[in-house]
């Protein structure tokens, strides 16, 4: 009975994070449009683009091989597992063991990995590109990523998400300097992986300063729906996992009842809602940079994260 | 100072200009003098047997050479002076001319999908080619990008072939003419009402300039003048356009560094100008409002008062904006230093409007060739030193307040009197340059019994286009679309 209602709470959430990706974006480019003086498009919108280019037919180029059409569902396969990992509404789900800060680092750059592939594959020089600019930036923004996966694990002596909340949600945390560079370095190093400004631009028709784009350029109908849905998710897995880490109050513990969940489930969409405006507030107040500055942005995530690393061994009561 | 900036040859008047008929010996010893850098050219084209060169110095005098070539053949400008090497190709295959000596022979306008070739000389049937040899660039790990002519975004059609070394630009050309639409085979023929429509339609950003530009040169072939009023009318829809489109383009360039929110600001200012035109003129673009012997609508009072607001408006929101403009270190981060223009390519080319000014070139028509009412009022031409994005930019925020300052004194000083005066219908040849928001825009028209024998008008961009490729070279990829906006040539003025 037990193994099926945790089974079940399992699905609520993996069905739970596909649910709310599109909205998550639809409220990103709601707030933005408003900060700009627009209306905007509907929140639902993005369900609909996915809804409309499910029906399409795809186009496929002549020279494409077998991984570019595998590619979309690999990466979406990946993104999804990465997203549903993470605790969204509540700690010690039944894939708990797995929800792991590496694991969901290699989910997610495998992801890359065949999109950088499938970019390349039909050969357009704008393909070649988005992946060639992709990989520059993942090779900056991995290594930061795991410094700041170190710095977490060396808080809170794991580095299951599950175990962090529960660390951060303890009263022995205080003020701790490396949680507040760790949590810096991961908004930059978010907004490197979500594509959004300042490194690329998710809204730009301007096919030569494309990033994310530009890979995705030759893709329709229903494989270009799921690269967008993996997008959403993405972004959601970032939020979910900022909130998880750093603000994890009104997560459901382990073997709460429904209330908790309810609760968790409240708090979260509240987590989302915050999220996506901050994220709209700094996306609008910003000029995308130059390719070649974004080195400097993640190199500053990395040192920052390699920092707060340190501090934990240089600082008194540091490591117990 | 004979107005023939010292040619010899039989002369006669153009308006405000002199045509001169030479030879071939006085045309080469004008092209040296061009490619000496001690005239600049304004405009080569030609018609059946007989081609065409407007030259200027650059500060106030300015003379069209005439060379008649019966057996279709005239000594090469751009062999010598690279600004004339495009306005070569397309004459040339418009007329079936041959340019003698010149260096790139590869069609411009015509794409081999024409029906006939020299469409305006012989027209015969067309070969149809399909093969375009892009200027070469050789090296390792060098590649190519084509972009174009159908882009992502709403647009005009041209296609960019770029080099690259990884995401460094080693050589871009540009491959224009996919909006031609043969005006000038339209022009033969038409009537004067026809033709003040065709010419409007040259680029439609630039209508009233255009327009403008053809009304002024038919005036001058008929030896009419305008009422004092529509030339005071004139200059206002000139002044609403070139602040429609500065303040369009202020926010456009920023939106292209994906900084919206200046675009937002800009485009309400924008629309509010538009809307303004609209209720005052009875069109947006403040199309076909102005013609030939004056403007087709007047401005009463009401209008005044709307024209009155809206310069108050944009006068209180826009310090604003600029100061959001130069506060923010990251947009700054990307105009600055990118896509630098040098100042000696500049004034080889000619270049008008922003692009010459942002690097020191402060040549003006409505300065250098004053046409009424500019002669009575007090404008300044803004210059920058730098030739780069930040500077083109500036030079438009700039030039938006000289726009607000010109519109207020027109409105203090309109006169009152007729709109327009009913053109005859009689003969003559005449030329004008007029100021666009990109730049002079050249127009001239031969009429005969009240129609348009022959007509060119000679888009700014011309001068522009070449010198974005030069400035693009050595900056990266990513940085093309910011230097793009930052000139916004025009497509379809080039494309005819």
């Amino acid at each position: 009975m037990g193994l099926i209602r945790d089974l079940a709470i399992q699905g609520v959430q993996m069905l739970l994070v596909l649910a709310l990706a599109p909205l998550l974006t639809g409220w990103v480019r709601k707030v933005k449009a408003r900060l700009t003086r627009r209306r905007g498009p509907p929140l639902l919108q993005p369900y609909r683009d996915l809804w409309r280019l499910m029906r399409k037919e795809v186009v496929l180029a002549e020279n494409a091989s077998w991984l570019f059409r595998a590619a979309p569902y690999l990466i979406f396969a990946a993104t999804w597992v990465a997203a549903a990992l993470a605790p969204t509404f509540a700690t010690g789900l039944m894939f708990s063991w797995s929800a792991d800060l590496i694991a969901i680092t290699a989910l997610l750059g495998s992801a890359r990995f065949f999109l950088a592939l499938a970019g390349m594959d039909v050969g357009t020089s704008f393909g070649g590109i988005g992946s060639s600019r992709e990989v520059m930036i993942a090779s900056l923004a991995e290594p930061a990523m795991i410094m700041i996966v170190f710095s977490l694990a060396l808080l809170a002596h794991s580095t299951q998400l599950s175990t962090i909340a529960a660390y951060t949600l303890s009263s022995n945390v205080g003020l701790r300097v490396t949680l507040a560079m760790a949590l810096v370095a991961i908004l930059m190093v978010a907004v490197a992986e979500n594509g959004r400004i300042p490194i690329d631009n998710p809204s730009t028709h301007l096919e030569l300063t494309m990033v994310h784009e530009a890979m995705i350029l030759e893709y329709s109908g229903r494989h270009l729906a799921v690269l967008e849905l993996a997008n959403f998710l993405k972004l959601l897995l970032y939020v979910s996992l900022i909130a998880c880490v750093f603000v994890p109050w009104g997560l459901a513990p382990v073997g709460s009842g429904a209330l908790a969940a309810l609760i968790g489930l409240g708090a979260y969409v509240g987590k989302l809602a915050v999220g996506g405006v901050l994220l709209g507030v700094f996306e609008t107040s910003l000029a995308k940079m130059r390719v070649f500055r974004v080195p400097d942005y993640l190199g500053a995530a990395l040192m920052l994260g390699l920092l707060g690393a340190l501090l934990l061994f240089v600082s008194r009561g540091g490591l117990r | 100072m004979t107005g023939t900036l010292g040619i010899d040859g039989r002369s006669r008047s153009l308006g405000a200009w002199r045509a001169v008929s030479v030879d071939a010996a006085v045309w080469r010893t004008a092209v040296q003098t061009l490619a000496a850098g001690e005239l600049q050219l304004i405009g080569l084209w030609a018609e059946p047997g007989v081609v065409r060169m407007a030259l200027g110095d650059g500060v106030g005098e300015a003379a069209v050479l005439e060379l008649a070539c019966p057996d279709g053949c005239f000594p090469s400008v751009g062999a010598a002076h690279a600004p004339a090497i495009r306005l070569e190709r397309a004459l040339c295959e418009l007329y079936g001319l041959t340019a003698e000596g010149a260096a790139d022979v590869r069609p411009w306008l015509d794409h081999g999908r024409w029906a006939v070739s020299h469409p305006l000389g012989a027209a015969e049937p067309s070969e149809r080619r399909t093969t375009y040899p892009f200027l070469p660039a050789e090296g390792e790990s060098l590649h190519q990008i084509a972009v174009g002519p159908v882009h992502a975004g709403i647009i005009e059609p041209g296609h960019f072939r770029f080099t690259v070394n990884g995401e460094t630009v080693v050589r871009l050309e540009a491959r224009l003419g996919y909006v031609h639409r043969g005006l000038e085979g339209l022009m033969a023929g038409a009537d004067l009402d026809r033709a003040a429509r065709l010419a409007g339609r040259a680029s439609g950003d630039s209508t009233v300039a255009y327009a403008l530009a053809f009304a002024r040169a038919a005036e001058a072939a008929l030896g009419l003048e305008a009422p004092l009023r529509a030339a005071w009318l004139r200059a206002l829809m000139a002044e609403l356009e070139r602040l429609a489109n500065h303040l369009g383009d202020i926010g456009a360039i920023c939106n292209d560094a994906a900084f919206a929110l200046m675009l937002a600001h800009c485009a309400v200012l924008r629309e509010n100008v538009l809307r303004t035109a609209h209720a005052v003129f009875g069109h947006r673009l403040m199309m076909d409002q102005v013609v030939p012997g004056g403007v087709a609508s007047d401005l009463d009072g009401p209008g005044e008062q709307l024209v009155r607001e809206l310069t108050a408006t944009v006068r209180e929101r826009l310090p604003a904006l600029t100061e959001l403009y130069d506060d923010t270190a990251s947009l700054q981060d990307r105009t600055v230093g990118t896509g630098v223009v040098a100042p000696e390519l500049a004034r080889r080319f000619a270049a008008g409007g922003y692009v010459g000014r942002a690097c020191g070139r402060a040549f003006d028509a409505r300065r250098a060739f004053p046409y009424a009412p500019y002669d009575r009022l007090n404008f300044r031409v803004p210059t920058r030193a730098e030739g780069d994005v930040n500077a083109r930019v500036w030079v438009r925020i700039d030039e938006v307040g000289e726009s607000l300052s010109l519109i207020e004194q027109i409105l203090h000083g309109l006169p009152d009197g007729p709109v327009r005066a009913e053109p005859p219908a009689g003969a003559g040849e005449g030329a004008a340059l007029v100021e666009g928001f990109r730049g002079d825009v050249l127009a001239w028209v031969r009429l005969r019994e009240g129609r348009v024998e022959r007509c060119h008008l000679r888009d700014p961009s011309w001068f522009q286009w070449p010198l974005l490729e030069a400035c693009i070279e050595g900056n990266i990829v990513a940085d093309f679309p910011l230097c793009n906006k930052s000139f916004n040539c025009s497509y379809a003025g080039c494309d005819l």
